[in-house]
Parts: structure tokens; C-alpha cells; sequence
């Protein structure tokens, strides 16, 4: 799976009441959720993000709240890949699950800033900053997880594992 | 892969789980005597929308026959106080809750973890999580509680010490002899905190205390684990609970940790007593404690929220919510509402808020220019009555 896209930045510690606040929580439509993305922290986020595009943060990105809506957020908005230096526990599984593509790359987050053009090829974890041509090494998914984000998600790949059963 | 013991969601998480568990293709979940949905975030229905999200678990849970399904009104309550009331843990049980305070019932010594909707729905159909043993870190404990000082502010100095991911993907265990001398609301309190510390899970060991309260509880016979001698740690952090103050989080993160009596004068418009963390009998005992014979200050304004319909009950037989009125708080059925913004409590621009819920990150309680600071409920009782972010003891 080939991504390349415009970069977004943010810093450390984005949490899932920021990713999308729990005032739009009476709602699980992922686009009405994609026009709340990122609000409380840069409130023109959701006009401004194009189809493609990347986040890329510090650590702990997406501590706190359980909310999956937070990954269909972002997902729903365009974002193709989020990068950050960390995620927290549970929104590095519910991105998955509903196989929304993160790499977790110090250097990465580091070295990229917004607006630069980047792409990313998830299989071997390699990131590269077009606008700098620095290229950085994540640590690639095992290949149990890749499957899941190929399939779709944990619905479908544990629907093919049941079937394989 | 391992097989779950209980399921939990609630009327935010569970409405997606229950659309992507559609898209399984069965009909029927693993076990309707294994999943818990509890009504408690945006309820009494805050609005049409959030009726509709309620609706659609309501609906769910009586098409599936789910047996632990617990109606407004009805032995209703924030989940994670619920729970372990009801029952429904027990030692040694692998509980998995959509929702990320579900590492609370790691008080009755069962590993829980909070995971999301697709988890939950993938659970419900299969009976199953894939899971990653974590790694862990130790915390010991020693030395008793001096008076105004609980298990919230044990919880908060930990996560000043170590940060809001200093425990990322890893398990908190807490042990050493000081576990004896703190009560389960206590431990429900700290284990329920530990994801603020981004932990996977918080433990502690099944001892006397413990296993009496699942006795008292009717819950199922215990499984009781015991760490290794040889273990291998992380890390080991060593807390003398004797020397811990009332301590408070600045916004807008539970790391930003500071003793009570070392800050100046913080005026507030806002007190909240209650949520998963801290509405509790005990706490509410701690507030009314502070809060009897004395008034919440004029331009403040206090909402006290007991857990469940059984706190509520029994804070009534006990007087307590007699006190919260006559001292001019408002005493609300349970609900999860003003911890995250979702209504009984929302602030305005500008406002500051003492609560003793869990997290106070930019806009969690209403407009992104409010603040909130995360307290105990004796500290939040004595903010209420004084004005500001205060200590008990700087009551006359």
C-alpha cells in the first residue's frame, strides 16, 4: 500500500477529547464526525485537510478516551496515515481495527514539518520526506497486523479467520 | 488470542460496536451473560440524538437477551462503580469494557483493559481479544494515610511522577504493605486512573479486603494470581503513603500535579463530586464530611453525582444528601455527563472548575477556554466552601 500526501503537524500529548470532543459523541456518523476533527485544538482543521493527507505528531498521540470515534474521525476526513513518535494503547488498536494506517517513528516526527510532502510505504515501514529527502525507517507491522489493515479491519480479518476454521 | 469474561460498552461505544457487529454476520453474541451495556454517558438522554444512540443499545440488548443490561432508573449507574457493585468481576476474570476506565476493576485483582467498538463488537460475536502481554511496572506502597489525603491523590502524585505515558503499554502493579490499610473505593480509584498514566492496566493484590467485598457482592469464586518472586519489572517506584498531601492536577493534563498548600489563590466557578473515579459512598462521605454545617460559596456552584442508584440510596439513609442540599449543592441522578462535556455541568469561557473526575485536558467539560483541576473529594468539598482550589485544612 503505496501513501503520499501533504503533512499536518501536532505536538505531543493529542488527546481523543481534542481528536474529536465529546459534545458530537450523540453521533456516529463518520462524516458528520470528520467536519469536528482536531476542533478544540486547530478549529479549521476539517476545512483544510485534503484527501490524502498526513498527520504527523509527537508522543502519546491519541491518549485518553476509548472513543473509536476519534480514528473514524480522521479517517473520515481523508487522512491516509497518521506518524507520530508514540500512540497511546488504545488508539494504536482502534486505528487498526478499522484500518486506519500509523507508524510510530521518533525521527520521523522529528524531522517533518507541516506542510512538507511526505509518503510512506506501510510493508517496509519506510517514510520519506519529499520536501527534505530525508527518508526514516519505522518499525514495519507484524505481518498479522498488516493483514488486518489489507483486509479492512478486525471485522473482516477475524470473518476470514473464522472461515478458515 | 484469549477469551474474554465480560464485555462491557456504553451508550457512546456500544451504538458502533453494535453497527460493525452487524457486519459479522451472525446473529446471536458468544454469550448474552457475558456482556454488560450500561446506559450512562449522555443519560437521562440528554438530547434527541443521544436518545437515539440509547435507543439503539436498548434495542440491541432485548433483541440479544443480554442479561446485564441496567436501565435509567432502574440499578442504573456509571459503569465502572456498577460493575463491581452488581457483582459482575470477580479476581482472576479478563474483562474487556469499550470504554478506557475499565482498568478499574483491576482493584478486585482481574486483569480489565478499556479497548474500542470494533474490539467490543469482535468480542461480542467471538468470545475472543488478541492482546499483548505488557510489561510492568511495581509500585510499592508503604505507610497509611495522613486524614484528607485518599487514594485520588496517590493516584495523582503517581501520575506527576511518571508522567501521562509513563506507563504506556505497560501494567501497573501495585503492591507493598501499605495496600492493606486502603479500602476498595480507594484501589477502584487508583486502578481506574492508570490509563491516565497511559497504562494498559492497574492491579493490585486479592487480600482480605478484597475478597471480602466480592463475598459482600455476590460475585463468582475468585481466581487469585500472584506476582512471581523473581519477576521482572520495568520498573519499581516506591510511594510512602504518610507523606502524601492533597494533591491537585493543573490544567490541562493529569501530570501537571501539584501539594494543595503550595499554591496561591485560584478563584473557581465550578465544583463536581462524583464520576467513575470518585462517586463512590466513601467519597461521598469525605464531601459531606467537609461540606456539613458550612455552605458552598455564593458564586460557586457544586454538583455532587453518586455512582449508582445504590450510592444514591444509601447517601440518602446516611444523611449525606441532606447535607449536599442544606449546603447549597445540587445532587444529580448518576450519569457520566459533566466528567466529558456531555451536559449536567458544562462551563462557559473563562470558567475554572475543581472536580474529582479524571481528566483535564482542553474543552474535556465544555468551552476550550475553561479549566479544569482534578482533586479528591475532600479537596473538591473544601474548594466548593472557600472559592477556590483549597485544602480541607484551611477550614476554619
Amino acid at each position: 500500500m503505496k501513501i503520499k500526501g501533504s503533512v499536518h503537524k501536532f505536538n505531543d500529548n493529542v488527546d481523543t477529547d481534542v481528536i474529536i470532543p465529546a459534545r458530537y459523541l450523540n453521533t456516529s456518523d463518520p462524516k458528520e464526525l470528520a467536519t469536528h476533527c482536531m476542533e478544540d485544538i486547530d478549529a479549521k482543521f476539517s476545512t483544510r485537510v485534503r484527501v490524502g493527507d498526513i498527520i504527523v505528531a509527537g508522543k502519546n498521540f491519541g491518549c485518553g478516551s476509548s472513543r473509536e470515534h476519534a480514528p473514524i474521525a480522521i479517517k473520515a476526513c481523508g487522512v491516509s496515515c497518521v506518524i507520530a513518535t508514540t500512540f497511546a494503547r488504545i488508539f494504536y488498536r482502534n486505528a487498526l481495527n478499522i484500518a486506519l494506517p500509523i507508524l510510530e517513528c521518533a525521527e520521523a516526527a522529528e524531522n517533518i514539518n507541516a506542510g512538507d510532502v511526505v509518503s510512506v510505504e506501510l510493508a517496509t515501514g519506510t517514510i520519506r520526506n519529499e520536501t527534505s529527502g530525508m527518508t526514516f525507517k519505522a518499525e514495519p507491522f507484524p505481518p498479522f497486523m498488516q493483514e488486518l489493515i489489507e483486509v479492512g479491519g478486525l471485522i473482516e480479518y477475524m470473518k476470514r479467520q473464522q472461515a478458515k476454521n | 488470542m484469549a477469551d474474554v469474561d465480560l464485555v462491557l460498552g456504553n451508550d457512546i461505544t456500544a451504538p458502533v460496536a453494535i453497527g460493525e457487529f452487524s457486519k459479522f454476520g451472525c446473529d446471536k453474541v458468544f454469550d448474552r451473560t457475558k456482556i454488560a451495556l450500561v446506559p450512562d454517558h449522555f443519560t437521562p438522554n440528554k438530547d434527541v440524538k443521544a436518545a437515539r444512540q440509547c435507543a439503539c443499545m436498548r434495542n440491541f440488548a432485548y433483541e440479544q437477551d443480554i442479561k446485564n443490561y441496567f436501565e435509567v432508573g432502574h440499578d442504573c449507574g456509571i459503569e465502572h462503580a456498577l460493575l463491581p457493585e452488581k457483582g459482575l468481576v470477580t479476581a482472576g476474570d479478563l474483562v474487556i469494557g469499550a470504554d478506557s476506565h475499565t482498568c478499574t476493576y483491576g482493584a478486585l485483582g482481574a486483569f480489565s483493559t478499556g479497548i474500542g467498538s470494533t474490539d467490543m463488537a469482535s468480542a461480542m460475536a467471538t468470545g475472543k481479544i488478541w492482546l499483548r502481554v505488557p510489561e510492568a511496572i511495581r509500585v510499592e506502597l508503604t505507610g497509611k494515610f495522613n486524614r484528607h489525603v485518599s487514594g485520588k491523590d496517590l493516584i495523582l502524585h503517581l501520575i506527576g511522577m511518571i508522567g501521562v505515558d509513563g506507563a504506556r503499554y505497560q501494567s501497573l502493579e501495585f503492591t507493598g504493605s501499605g495496600i492493606a490499610a486502603l479500602s476498595m473505593d480507594d484501589r477502584f480509584t487508583i486502578a481506574n486512573m492508570a490509563i491516565e498514566a497511559g497504562a494498559k492496566n492497574g492491579i493490585f493484590p486479592v487480600d482480605e479486603t478484597c475478597l471480602k467485598y466480592l463475598k459482600e457482592h455476590g460475585a463468582k469464586e475468585p481466581l487469585v494470581h500472584e506476582a512471581d518472586v523473581d519477576a521482572e519489572y520495568a520498573q519499581t517506584i516506591k510511594i510512602d503513603l504518610s507523606k502524601l498531601k492533597p494533591t491537585v492536577a493543573f490544567p490541562h493534563l493529569p501530570e501537571n500535579t501539584r501539594e494543595v498548600d503550595s499554591i496561591g489563590e485560584i478563584k473557581i466557578d465550578q465544583v463536581v463530586i462524583g464520576s467513575c473515579t470518585n462517586g463512590r459512598i466513601s467519597d461521598l462521605k469525605a464531601a459531606a464530611e467537609i461540606l456539613s454545617g458550612r455552605k458552598v460559596a455564593k458564586n460557586v456552584r457544586c454538583i455532587v453525582i453518586p455512582a449508582t442508584q445504590k450510592i444514591w440510596l444509601e447517601a440518602l439513609e446516611l444523611g449525606y444528601l441532606k447535607i449536599f442540599a442544606e449546603s447549597g449543592c445540587v445532587v444529580s441522578t448518576p450519569t457520566c455527563g459533566p466528567c466529558l462535556g456531555g451536559h449536567m455541568g458544562i462551563l462557559a469561557k473563562g470558567e475554572r472548575a475543581v472536580t474529582t473526575t479524571n481528566r483535564n485536558f482542553v474543552g474535556r467539560m465544555g468551552h476550550v477556554e475553561s479549566e479544569i483541576y482534578l482533586a479528591s473529594p475532600a479537596v473538591a468539598a473544601a474548594s466548593a466552601v472557600l472559592g477556590k482550589v483549597a485544602s480541607p485544612d484551611a477550614l476554619i
